[in-house]
Formats: structure tokens, sequence, C-alpha cells
């Protein structure tokens, strides 16, 4: 459970951090005129991105648990390495190539550069779809090799892994058809979508190198 | 720039117009109908949990007398008891109804940031309930696996409703934590952003803190129970070999091998010890608003109150393994745990001695809310004096799965919980419907109810202490046991009929109160937060009327030395009313 608890550790401790900084030298018994305790109120981000963060921070949980769950059973008598198919690399290539592409038609809508758009998007949402497929013809060459979910725990570690994060890229997929609707209509401001889009689809990208790294060198 | 909440916008104003009946009271996204959405549905499936731990208590207080409760049926009723008490009662009704209540009202935000998801978060809610309790109905019935679900016996042929009943009891926890986690990022988000203009965090009342911190546990711990729940499944369902080890099953070989059923203990308490929390530290916010408004005095150590639900939120993820002394588990992790939770007794024994310096010198007013917020009180210091009990290892193995564990959780998690539910119902209840409630009926409902649970739950730690194992749907031939343990168990059974039936004076108090209760006063128990301080009571959508309340004091401004009232609402200026405590006062 070290993996669960460490990341966990790091996640309550900044909380906890800036939750002193806020409460610390306080003397919330004294009444004050509204303008002064306005300036204690907190950062000015906004709420999407609050809920993102939050959202995230969910998700980090619960990847660190089931890799904690991965260590403890991977100690057990009867695991066989799985030897993850060579597909993997370029699957891996083509979800960094989407992140750098979300980052750029980030950059474009941040700087109001409104023609990159919508390629940018695209060339994203047909990246990402890349992934995905990618990854469900890794699963079939498995299957055809005779390496099953039930044939080992290693196995039923990698299909769980890789569904998991799959699903969570699907659901980010959601997302970005939403956004990229919103542009095709004409939508006026779609840079906090994109935005908050981009940030999900880096730390997408981020989960699967560290699960990827695991799979590779266990 | 200057901070400006998500509330505070103009446009804001124009999405709170009135609606029809269907968008107003059924597909709402008013967080004061979401919580009471909740809240019922909390309650409804609480009242089955009530009724199956009656007919638990029937087959252990009269064995042999009842011919529908035989040994599959009790199993079922074990564990359906505390999955729903645990999880669909005290969990959804804290957060889902009080937090969803309380958090937009108390802070002075108009709604959750988030409305159309917080709508969501409840039928998602409810369609878990509702997933749960077809359970019951499926072929072989709800699970009977107990509440921790612990396999391999949860999916082994032998357990009842291990064909479909555990499949659903999976199922249904999966949605609940969808719902859940909808739900919480809008508490989250909420606390953080849409505070009133001058509510710092530290001006918060304690009950949003408590709501606050046990909604970031929720959404951390959560994802263990998902974890061990879609593994669980994958078991059950595909034959994987996560959990299950190599087993015989009546001869046949069901096709596992190698997995760790202590694996899945340890994802469970994972989860299962924060969740404690999750449903207490809801509980010690809202009692600490419930004793400091009736004792008209401010509460004892406000910092200090907070960096302890702080800390008690921390340190319940550093003391899950307690729960599994007798698993097998290494001794020196036994010894590790055993230190942390001793730890966690300091930050909560300092919650409980600043309870009690709250009501000293008080002016106590023994109201409803008053009554069953001091009978928390008593009940969570006998529950978690035995939780240091069983927190020692070698105190901990003969007592473990003995009646005496029974008792203690259910004095610390089941009856503390609940008597604070029923001070928050009183306390707001004129805020929520607008009338006041029968006094008397209310007393009545908290004497019987206090004092029945002590005569259930007392004896259950002498019964642990002879050794009587919990669990059992009978104890057959135990020498070791003496005939009047029995008895004992008998009057237990009388006991917790007595207490089950007396909720009705609750049921009716409601009804009355809805019927022919007085028009109540906006302000009732003269408090000082700003739910107290809306234009309409009941508060309509949107809550405040054209302008958001600004707050310019701590929630605790009870009996300041020269102000004509004893208490001054959190709205009020700086230069109108006495600057707080320190105004007069010599240091």
């Amino acid at each position: 459970m070290e993996i669960g608890l460490i990341t966990l550790a790091i996640m309550l401790g900044s909380l906890l951090g800036w939750l002193l900084k806020q409460s610390l030298n306080t003397q919330p018994w004294v009444a004050a005129p509204v303008e002064e305790a306005a300036h204690q109120a907190p950062f000015n981000a906004n709420s999407r991105l609050v809920a993102l963060t939050t959202f995230l921070a969910v998700a980090t949980s619960f990847f660190a648990l089931i890799l904690s769950a991965y260590s403890l059973r991977m100690e057990l008598g009867d695991w066989i390495p799985l030897t993850e198919p060579q597909l993997l690399w370029t699957n891996t290539t083509v979800l960094v190539l989407a992140s750098i592409a979300f980052q750029w038609t980030r950059n474009a809508a941040m700087r109001g550069d409104e023609a990159k758009l919508k390629p940018g998007l695209i060339v994203t949402g047909l990246l990402t779809s890349a992934f995905l497929i990618g990854q469900y013809i890794a699963w079939q060459q498995l299957f055809a090799s005779g390496e099953f979910i039930t044939s080992n725990p290693s196995n039923a570690f990698f299909f769980l892994l890789t569904g998991i994060h799959g699903l969570h890229i699907l659901g980010g997929m959601y997302v970005w058809s939403r956004a990229t609707l919103k542009v095709f209509g004409g939508a006026a401001d779609v840079r906090e979508s994109i935005q908050l889009c981009t940030i999900y689809w880096h730390f997408l990208l981020l989960v699967w190198l560290v699960l990827f790294g695991l799979l590779l060198s266990t | 720039m200057g901070y400006v909440s998500i509330a505070d916008r103009d446009h804001e104003v124009e999405h709170h117009d009135p609606q029809t009946f269907i968008t107003k009271y059924v597909w709402s996204q008013d967080h004061k109908v979401i919580a009471l959405q909740y809240g019922g549905t909390a309650i409804l499936v609480g009242l089955v949990a009530l009724v199956l731990s009656a007919m638990m208590r029937l087959q252990l207080g009269f064995p042999d007398t009842f011919s529908f409760i035989n040994p599959e049926n009790y199993y079922q009723f074990v564990t359906m008891h505390g999955m729903i008490m645990v999880i669909y009662l005290l969990t959804a009704l804290f957060l889902g109804g009080f937090g969803n209540y309380l958090i937009p009202l108390m802070v002075g935000s108009r709604d959750m940031v988030f409305p159309f998801l917080n709508m969501l978060s409840y039928w998602v809610y409810l369609l878990s309930v509702i997933i749960l309790m077809i359970s019951f109905f499926v072929p072989g019935g709800a699970t009977g696996a107990g509440w921790t679900l612990y396999p391999p016996q949860a999916i082994m042929p032998g357990t009842p409703g291990t064909d479909w009943g555990i499949l659903l009891m999976l199922l249904s926890l999966v949605v609940f934590i969808v719902a859940f986690t909808m739900g919480g990022l809008n508490y989250v988000t909420t606390v953080l952003q849409a505070r009133c203009r001058g509510m710092t965090l530290m001006r918060m009342p304690l009950s949003v803190w408590g709501i606050f911190i046990a909604t970031i546990l929720g959404l951390l711990a959560f994802p263990a129970l998902l974890v061990s729940g879609i593994m669980m499944l994958l078991d059950k369902a595909v034959h994987t070999s996560f959990f299950m080890p190599a087993i015989s099953s009546m001869g046949a070989d069901p096709g596992y091998s190698g997995g760790s059923p202590v694996l899945f203990q340890h994802l469970f308490w994972f989860f299962g010890h924060p969740e404690v929390y999750i449903v207490a530290l809801p509980a010690f916010g809202i009692v600490s608003d419930v004793l400091s408004t009736h004792a008209r005095k401010n509460i004892f150590g406000y910092r200090m109150m907070v960096w302890a639900i702080i800390a008690i939120g921390g340190l319940s993820f550093v003391v899950w393994a307690h729960h599994m002394y007798v698993s097998g588990m290494n001794p020196y992790f036994g010894f590790f745990f055993a230190t942390t939770t001793l730890i966690i007794a300091v930050p909560t024994a300092l919650k409980v001695y600043n309870w009690v310096l709250t009501l000293w010198e008080g002016n106590i007013h023994l109201r409803v809310p008053m009554l069953f917020a001091i009978g928390f009180i008593f009940t969570f210091i006998h529950g978690g004096l035995t939780g240091l009990f069983l927190g020692n290892v070698t105190i901990d193995l003969p007592l473990s799965d003995t009646y005496f564990v029974v008792a203690h959780f259910h004095m610390v998690m089941g009856v503390s919980p609940v008597l604070v539910v029923f001070a928050a119902i009183y306390h707001w209840w004129p805020k929520i419907s607008g009338r006041m409630f029968n006094e008397k009926l209310g007393k009545w409902h908290f004497w019987t109810t206090f004092l029945g649970t002590y005569s259930i739950y007392l004896p259950m730690h002498y019964l642990g202490f002879q050794g009587v194992p919990r669990r059992y749907f009978a104890m057959g031939n135990t020498d070791f046991l003496p005939a009047s343990a029995q008895d004992l168990n008998a009057v237990i059974t009388i006991s917790a009929l007595f207490v089950a039936v007396a909720q009705i004076l609750f049921f009716a108090n409601i009804i009355w109160s809805l019927r022919k209760g007085p028009k109540a006063d906006p302000n009732p128990w003269d408090a000082t937060t700003l739910e107290w301080q809306t234009p309409d009571t009941p508060p309509k959508h949107g809550n405040w009327g054209h302008d958001l309340p600004e707050c310019h004091r701590w929630a605790y401004d009870y009996s300041v030395p020269g102000y004509e009232d004893d208490f001054i609402p959190q709205n009020v200026p700086a230069d109108t009313a006495p600057a707080g405590r320190d105004h007069g006062v010599e240091h």
C-alpha cells in the first residue's frame, strides 16, 4: 500500500499546507470590515479549474490504489511477467503527439489565433482516437497469442489498467467533442474549455507513462 | 483583481426564476430541494435497514421462534443492514442531505457552483439505491457476505446471494461512488469558490468545515472501494484471481489460483476507516454549532476545532489495518497501527473537551436539538473509550468478533451520528419547513431514543466480555456461556424493538408540524449563522433575494458584552456592533 499512501500523503500534504497558510495568524473572533476580510479570500482561479483539479486528485488516488494492489499482488508466487506488445511503443508516441497537439491548440486559443483552433482540435481528436484503436489492437494481439485476462494475474492487471485508462480517455473525448462542436458552431469563448481539456490530456499522458513504465519493468 | 465570488455575478440572479412543478420539485437544480430528495431517500432506505435490524434481533432474542427467519435470511439481513446504514443512509444523509442544504446557505451562496451536476448526483444516487433494493428480489436474494464483503466467501457458493446478490451489491456501490464524486466535486468547489464577500475560511461555521473535510476524505477514499469493487466484480464475473486463492468448492475446482483475500481487506479498509470519519466529521461540525447556539456561548477553541478536524482527516488514512489485527498480517504492522490509532484519540479528545468547555458557564437552553447534541457527547465518549480498548492489539485479539465490537461501533458510529442527525433535523427544521415542531413530542423522542439505545448497547459490552460471537445465527451448545446470556439477549431485543417503534414519534412530529405546526420565526434560536438571516423562510430558490449577504464576523458571537442582544449575526457590520469577543475585555 506504500504507493497509495505516498501519493495520498503528497496530495493531503499540499492541501494541508494551503489550509494552514489560510488559517495561521488569523483571529477569527475579531470582527473586521468586509474589505479587509475579502483580501483573505481564496485564489482567483475559476471554479471549473478547481473542480477539474479536485477530480484529478480523485483519479490520482484511484490509479495509485490500483498500483498499490499491483505491487502487493505481484509478490505472490504465481506471477508470470507479461511480455507487452511492441505496438504499445507506437501508441505511447501517438498519445504524446496528441498532448503536444492539444497544447499547441491551447496556445493558439490563448493568443486568440482562432484560425488554428479547428485544425488543432481535429488533429488532437484523430491522434487520440488512434491511440484508443492502437490499444484495442494490442489487446487483439494478446488474445491471438493466447494471453487472456484469466491466464495470469499480470494479464488481469494489464487489461484492467489499460481498460480503465482507456475509459478515462473516452470520457475526455466526450468533453473534447463538446468543445469541438462549440468551435464549429462558432461559439465566442472556448478558451476555458480548451485549457481544461489540455490539462486533462496531459494528466492522462502522465498516468499512461507511469503505467507503461511499470508494465515494462515488471 | 479583487475577489468576486461566482455567486456574486449578476446573471446568476436571473437563473433562479420560478419554474414549473416538475423542474421545481422533481428535476430540481435547487440545492435545498436536492438536499431534501437526498435526505428523504436516505431516511427511507434507512427505515428498511431498521426493519432488517429488528428481524435480526427477533432471531437473537427468541431463537427458533420465527419461521420466516432462516440462516440465509439472517446473513442477508446482517449484510444489508450494515451496508445501508453506513453508506446509503449516513454518508448520503450527511453529505448529500446536510451538505447540500447547509453549504450554500452557510457560506452565503445562491446555490452550488454546478447545479446540474448536483441534480445528476442525486438521481445517480437514487439509481444506486434502486439497484440495491432490486437485489432483495433476484434469484438467491441479496448478498449475505457481511458488509465487508470479504472474499473468498463473498463470491463462493454456500454464502447467500452469490448468484446475483453480490453482483448487484458491487454494481450499486460503483454507481454510488459515481454519484458521490459528482456531489463531492460540487461541495469542495462551492466551499472554495462561492463564499460570500467577507466569508474567509476561518469564518466558516464548523458544520461547513466538517462537511468540507469529510468530502475531501470521501473523494480520496472511495476510489479504494471502487478499485476493490471492480476487481471483485472481475473475480466473480470473468474468474480472474485478484483476491481469490486456489480453492475447491463442493468438490469442484472453480478455477481460481494464487489470489490474496488479505489484499482485498487492505483495499477495503483503506476506504473503510476514512469512511468512519466521513460520517463522523460532519457530525462533529454540526454538533459544535448546535451546542454553541443553544448554550449562547462561542464555541470553545474555534481554531483548535478546525485543526482537529483537519488532523483527524489526515490521520484517518493511516489507521486502516487496526480492522485487520486477526487477519494474520505481520505483528509489527499491528504495533504501528495501534500507535497511529491511539494518536488519533488526541485531536478527538480535544474536540470532546472543547464541547464540554463550550457548555461550561453557558446559558444552556435544553431545547430538543440541544438534548440530542448533549446526548451525542455521552454516546460518543462512551464509544470512543471502548475504541481505545479495541485499538490495542493484545486487547483486541480476544475481543475480536465478539459483541463487544458490535457494541463499540454501534455506540460510536451508529447511535452518535444518528443523534446528531436528529439534532440537526430539529435544529434546522424551522428553516427547512417554515414551521415549528412539537417540543413535547421531540423531548419524548429524545429520551426514549437515548435511554433505549443505552439499554441495547450497554449489555452488549458484557456479552462481548463473556465471549458471545457476533454474526452467529444461533449459539448452539456453547458451554462457556451462562444461560443468562440468552435472557440478556431477549432484553436487548425488547429494547431494540422499543427504540425502533419510538421513532414513530419523530415522524409523527414531522407530520404534526407540517399540518398544524405554528409558523416559525425566521431565526427562532437567535442564531448567528447566515442561513438564519435569509429574507424568506423557508428560503426561496436563489436564497438571498436581490443582494447577497456580506460576512463581517465569525459564526460564534454569542453573549458579546456591550450589545443589547445576546447574539450578533455574521452579516452585522463591525461598526454597528461590538467588534467581536475582544470588545471590552481586558487581556
